[in-house]
């Protein structure tokens, strides 16, 4: 169990910034998930705090104590790689093991401590297979058997489930989270999958083009996001987001759109919007917070009706999602299946203007309010 | 379908398995000659018909090997092409793994390397010859040890790069958070993984060394005359010595031919694993 503090850490591989100035704690147990697109300097991150990659400038510290200059192995940390980095040489007792002998553990010990973590990890009787007689989900809990078996301060993992097939990875995703639950020790994990970020993370930090874009508890960000990148990264599908104008129209300030198709804004928010009237604005609402009215039945204050002609459907089952075109933008709803049945219909959709994100377009910071 | 359609595939079978056999025989031909010539006594080696196979197998010939001295040339190739084997592999692989990893000496350091490998051998023997008489090297096992050492040490840094790019970065690196350093990892991630490459070349370095002539011809005289070099004796100006001729290459290709066909496998492996890369 261990704290990391990280400050202003910089990286660069020739003329590339990898990582440009980065702060961030760490709690004690904490489960904190690294997430952002491909390149942004996840990788780059961990491999640094493991200490694979040098760093230019900052501090690393673990538990107070700076680790710059230590070598991975004196750090004490255990890392599950992306392509389980077994040895195809060695059996699957002696890859979890390979560790505790390089520490010189005794013997027995190991012995002892390999069953445990094989157990816990439901791989007994594979012990004595070699790693290229197991198929892609258990190779992935060997590597992961190889970690817990340390008695690491920390535990890093770069993408370790994205190698396998969907249906695999959910189930090694609650494994992993019962895991940390059972170990209780601090845990970093990168992911460019936003769902497993969602679902796993104590908290989530998500890096962009070598900084932290936002970082805090997954719901957090997902209600609060600070700009309209971490609005857009997380939630899926996608947060929609329509260029338009805010003013006041009899005496209320509304969203206004191509076709005279109007919103309201929520009244008990409308107040900090006010010294964005008369400018452009970026509306961001997510599908779900979008509903077909129903009829004459009662609505809450906050929800803001729109006539949409609806262009495509798409049934997943469970929900259907229908888009329709606002201001040149395509626009997707999240609705209960059976809503729409086929496109070229006009419906009337209800906005929850309660949950819905103004976005300044200048710094595409969202509007706090 | 047709009845015939078995039949005419196992003529196919057969006729290709005769050409086969024809091609062996083609190759094996003076292997076998060379062998059966080291069991014949003097008159059979020179009798016409030639003998196929002598009456009496006689082990004379060795023996005339021993009680002369001649197979002090078969341990002195052992002597120099072992050890300079072992230190080309040594310093050859962990300047691969330096050049692999490190990109020491950026991209032209290999290349220069290996065009090491290209110059012919005779247009550097002469001053060699000089330089080692200025420092007393010549006929000496430390004199064509460096030598050997030093023509193979291109070879060895240019294969065994490729099979150093082989092994999975990951690997050395989990090996390195598990409790490693740089040392052991080599030691027990990067030379076992590998191994078929690290053997592949060793035999190649081996029996360069081993069969190495004109080095060796030029560079000693009386106390460490290799095997080529002593079997070139036998080829004297009045007379040429067959039955030894015989005997002392049976002597000198046993050890190898049985290396490689123990290794087979292994080897074969090893070269087409390089041949994938580097
Ligand atoms: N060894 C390297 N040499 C040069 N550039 C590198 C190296 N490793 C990473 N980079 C660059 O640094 C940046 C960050 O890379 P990093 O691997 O940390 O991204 P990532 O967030 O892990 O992406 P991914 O999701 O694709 O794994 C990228 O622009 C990448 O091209
Ligand atoms: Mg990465």
């Amino acid at each position: 169990m261990a704290r990391l503090a990280v400050q202003g850490l910089r990286k660069s591989y020739g003329k590339v910034e990898a990582l440009k100035g980065v702060d961030l704690d760490i709690a004690e147990g904490e489960f904190c998930v690294f997430v952002g697109p491909s390149g942004c300097g996840k990788s780059t991150l961990l491999r640094s705090i493991a200490g694979l990659e040098e760093i230019d400038s900052g501090t690393i510290a673990i538990d107070g104590n700076v680790v710059n200059t230590l070598r991975p192995r004196d750090r004490n940390i255990a890392m599950v790689f992306q392509n389980y980095a077994l040895y195809p040489y060695l059996s699957v007792f002696e890859n979890i093991a390979f560790g505790l002998r390089a520490r010189k553990v005794p013997d027995a010990e190991i012995r002892s401590r390999v069953a445990n973590a094989a157990e816990m990890l439901g791989i007994e009787a594979l012990l004595e297979r070699m790693p290229r007689q197991l198929s892609g989900g258990q190779r992935q809990r060997v590597a992961i058997g190889r970690a817990v078996v340390r008695d690491a301060l920390l535990f890093l993992f770069d993408e370790p489930l994205s190698n396998l097939d969907a249906q695999l990875r959910d189930g090694m995703r609650a494994e992993i989270k019962r895991l940390h639950q059972e170990i209780g020790k601090t845990t970093i994990y990168v992911t460019h999958d936003q769902i497993e970020a969602m679902t796993l993370a104590d908290r989530i930090v998500l890096l962009r083009d070598g900084i932290i874009e936002q970082q805090g508890a997954p719901l957090d960000l997902f209600e609060r996001p600070a700009t309209r990148f971490v609005a857009g990264f997380l939630g899926s599908p996608q947060m929609n987001f329509v260029a338009t104008h805010l003013d006041y129209v009899d005496g209320a300030l509304t969203l206004i759109f191509d076709e005279g198709r109007r919103l309201p804004l929520d009244p008990a928010r409308a107040a900090a919007f006010d010294k964005y009237r008369s400018r452009d604005v970026i509306l961001g609402v997510r599908p779900e917070h979008i509903a077909r009215a129903n009829g004459g039945a009662p609505r809450k204050p906050a929800d803001a009706p729109l006539n949409a002609l609806i262009d495509l459907v798409q049934p997943t089952g469970t929900r259907t999602y229908a888009q329709f075109r606002l201001n040149e933008t395509e626009i997707t709803v999240e609705l209960p299946s059976h809503t729409v049945e086929r496109p070229g219909t006009t419906i009337e959709l209800l906005f929850d203007m309660s949950r819905v994100i103004l976005i300044d377009p200048q710094t595409q910071h969202v509007i706090p309010g | 379908m047709s009845a015939d359609g078995p039949r005419r595939f196992k003529t196919a079978t057969a006729g290709r398995a005769l050409l086969a056999l024809a091609v062996t025989a083609l190759f094996l031909f003076p292997v076998y000659w060379l062998f059966v010539m080291s069991i014949k006594t003097p008159e059979e080696v020179f009798a016409t018909p030639p003998v196929w196979w002598p009456a009496e197998i006689s082990l004379e010939n060795f023996a005339v090997l021993f009680r002369d001295g001649d197979v002090r040339a078969i341990w002195n190739s052992a002597i120099v092409a072992g050890v300079s084997t072992v230190i080309a592999m040594f310093l050859g692989t962990i300047a691969a793994y330096s050049i692999a990893r490190y990109r020491t000496g950026g991209d032209h350091l290999a290349i220069w390397i290996i065009s090491q490998r290209m110059i012919p051998p005779i247009a550097i023997v002469f001053p060699i010859f000089l330089a080692f008489a200025l420092i007393g090297l010549n006929d000496t096992y430390l004199g064509l040890i460096a030598l050997y050492t030093a023509f193979n040490l291109p070879y060895v840094i240019w294969m065994m790069r490729g099979y150093v790019e082989d092994v999975p970065l990951e690997l050395e690196e989990s090996a390195l958070v598990d409790g490693l350093d740089r040392w052991q990892t080599l030691l027990k991630v990067v030379f076992p993984m590998m191994r078929t490459g690290l053997f592949a070349t060793s035999v190649f370095t081996f029996i360069f060394a081993w069969n190495e002539f004109i080095f060796a011809l030029i560079l000693t005289r009386t106390e460490v005359i290799t095997f080529p070099v002593q079997v070139s004796h036998y080829f004297g100006p009045q007379q040429i010595f067959w039955a030894k001729i015989g005997a002392m290459s049976v002597l000198g290709t046993l050890p190898v031919f049985f290396t490689v066909a123990m290794a087979q496998k292994l080897l074969v492996r090893g070269i087409s694993m390089g041949a994938v890369k580097g």
